[in-house]
């Protein structure tokens, strides 16, 4: 009888224990949002995160947004020249990328460049007793520390989706237009006719949106919730990269099945 | 990094960010449904729809006037209805014909509209009066397929 209790508590004590970790998470956030009016009315904070989290990676998104644009309209052309059907090769890069790989991708770079560091920052200031300290002075490092760099997240990342989304089509265009020789007009006329604004370029930045947002958050709560230790530090920003992929693709899998579900 | 050159890079990220998205809204895509107030709707029933989808395209005379909205099957009759977007720059006669037509052989399908001659227009929530079904190969290839074999036994 004990050990039938026991093996079934073995079982139920990790489900407890991500259940508290995710009401934590969630009392975090509301936490973040009360003190963001601080963190908004003196905004050089916010902005020299928006520096470190989005313009630092404005860099890795321009080439990665590039290179799959680029191998996109490669691939594409060489199955729809099958079936003779290669000037809708716009159609195909521009749609695939500003629905699901522009939020998508951009989301997984964001989580691997930005998110890790902010956690291993944030992990670092707990560890060596910075938050701690702020605290003795009244300061509050929600506020101060956390607020901003959720912030910053959240600003950076659709802007990010948007860059690495426009980068990709130029990419196509690239090896689309003037490697495999279609033609320019063909190429942007199909595109146009068939990307719609409201229903395709908007869901794809409300995707990104409710990424940044999700890695923002993460990112932020597995730095404050790091054991303060050089091992606690190292794993929290292992679990950030992980956690955000693991959320990334669930949210879009989600958001897509609300947006694009049949038409 | 100094104040004034974190605000510069940020400035030169967001405008880039925004760039982007003028981008995407002005070369990539379009403004696919027509603002709601310029449009009006119009109705035609037809017998088969074949693969006539949601928002296909309504061109008269190549000329694309509106979008297809809703399709639904007429529970009395058995026919499909659509209802059609129609641009409210465009009007057409009350004796005009709908008809289901396909792009190219395997291309979309959309509605073609041809003008009738009467005065009088179409107003919102008017029916077409003349439709024509889509073509559905299927049907044509064994049509085909069963007057051939009617002439050989008859040759016979």
């Amino acid at each position: 009888m004990n050990f039938l209790v026991e093996s079934i508590s073995r079982f139920g004590r990790p489900l407890t224990n991500s259940l508290i970790k995710l009401g934590f998470a969630c009392r975090f956030l509301l936490a973040i949002l009360r003190h963001s009016a601080t963190a908004l009315l003196r905004p050089h904070l916010t902005l020299r995160e928006i520096w470190f989290a989005g313009v630092l990676s404005v860099l890795i998104i321009t080439v990665s947004g590039l290179f799959v644009g680029m191998v996109l309209a490669l691939q594409g052309y060489d199955t729809l020249q099958r079936f003779g059907a290669s000037s809708s090769l716009g159609i195909l890069v521009a749609l695939s990328l500003v629905r699901e790989l522009g939020p998508v991708v951009a989301g997984l770079l964001f989580a691997s460049r930005a998110g890790s560091a902010i956690t291993a920052e944030i992990g670092l200031m707990k560890t060596t007793e910075q938050l701690a300290a702020m605290e003795m002075m009244a300061v509050n490092p929600i506020a101060r520390v956390v607020a901003p760099r959720f912030w910053g997240g959240v600003i950076s990342m659709p802007l990010l989706a948007a860059i690495f989304s426009a980068m990709g089509i130029l990419g196509g265009y690239l090896i689309g237009v003037q490697l495999l020789g279609l033609d320019a007009g063909s190429f942007w006329s199909q595109m146009q006719g068939a990307v719609d604004f409201r229903l395709d370029v908007m869901n794809g930045v409300i995707k990104s949106v409710f990424f940044g947002v999700a890695v923002a958050l993460i990112a932020v709560f597995e730095g404050y919730d790091a054991p303060p230790t050089a091992e606690g530090i190292s794993s929290a920003t292992t679990r950030t990269v992980v956690t955000s992929a693991l959320t990334i693709l669930a949210l879009d899998f989600i958001l897509t099945a609300f947006m694009f579900r049949g038409v | 990094m100094k104040r004034g050159m974190i605000d510069f890079w940020v400035g030169l990220f967001a405008l880039a960010g925004i760039a982007a998205l003028l981008f995407l809204a002005l070369k990539v895509s379009s403004q696919g449904s027509l603002p709601a107030g310029s449009s009006y709707q119009l109705i035609a029933n037809f017998e088969n729809i074949g693969g006539l989808k949601v928002r296909a395209p309504i061109k008269s005379a190549g000329v694309v006037v509106g979008r297809v909205s809703s399709i639904t099957l007429d529970p009395e009759r058995y026919v499909a209805k659509v209802t059609m977007d129609m641009d409210s720059r465009y009007h057409f006669s009350r004796d005009s014909s709908a008809e289901i037509l396909t792009s190219g052989l395997l291309g979309e399908q959309y509605i073609g509209i041809t003008s009738g001659a009467d005065e009088k227009v179409l107003s919102a929530g008017n029916t077409f009066k003349i439709t024509s079904s889509a073509i559905v190969l299927e049907q044509l290839i064994s049509r085909f397929l069963f007057s051939q074999a009617d002439q050989e036994k008859e040759a016979q």
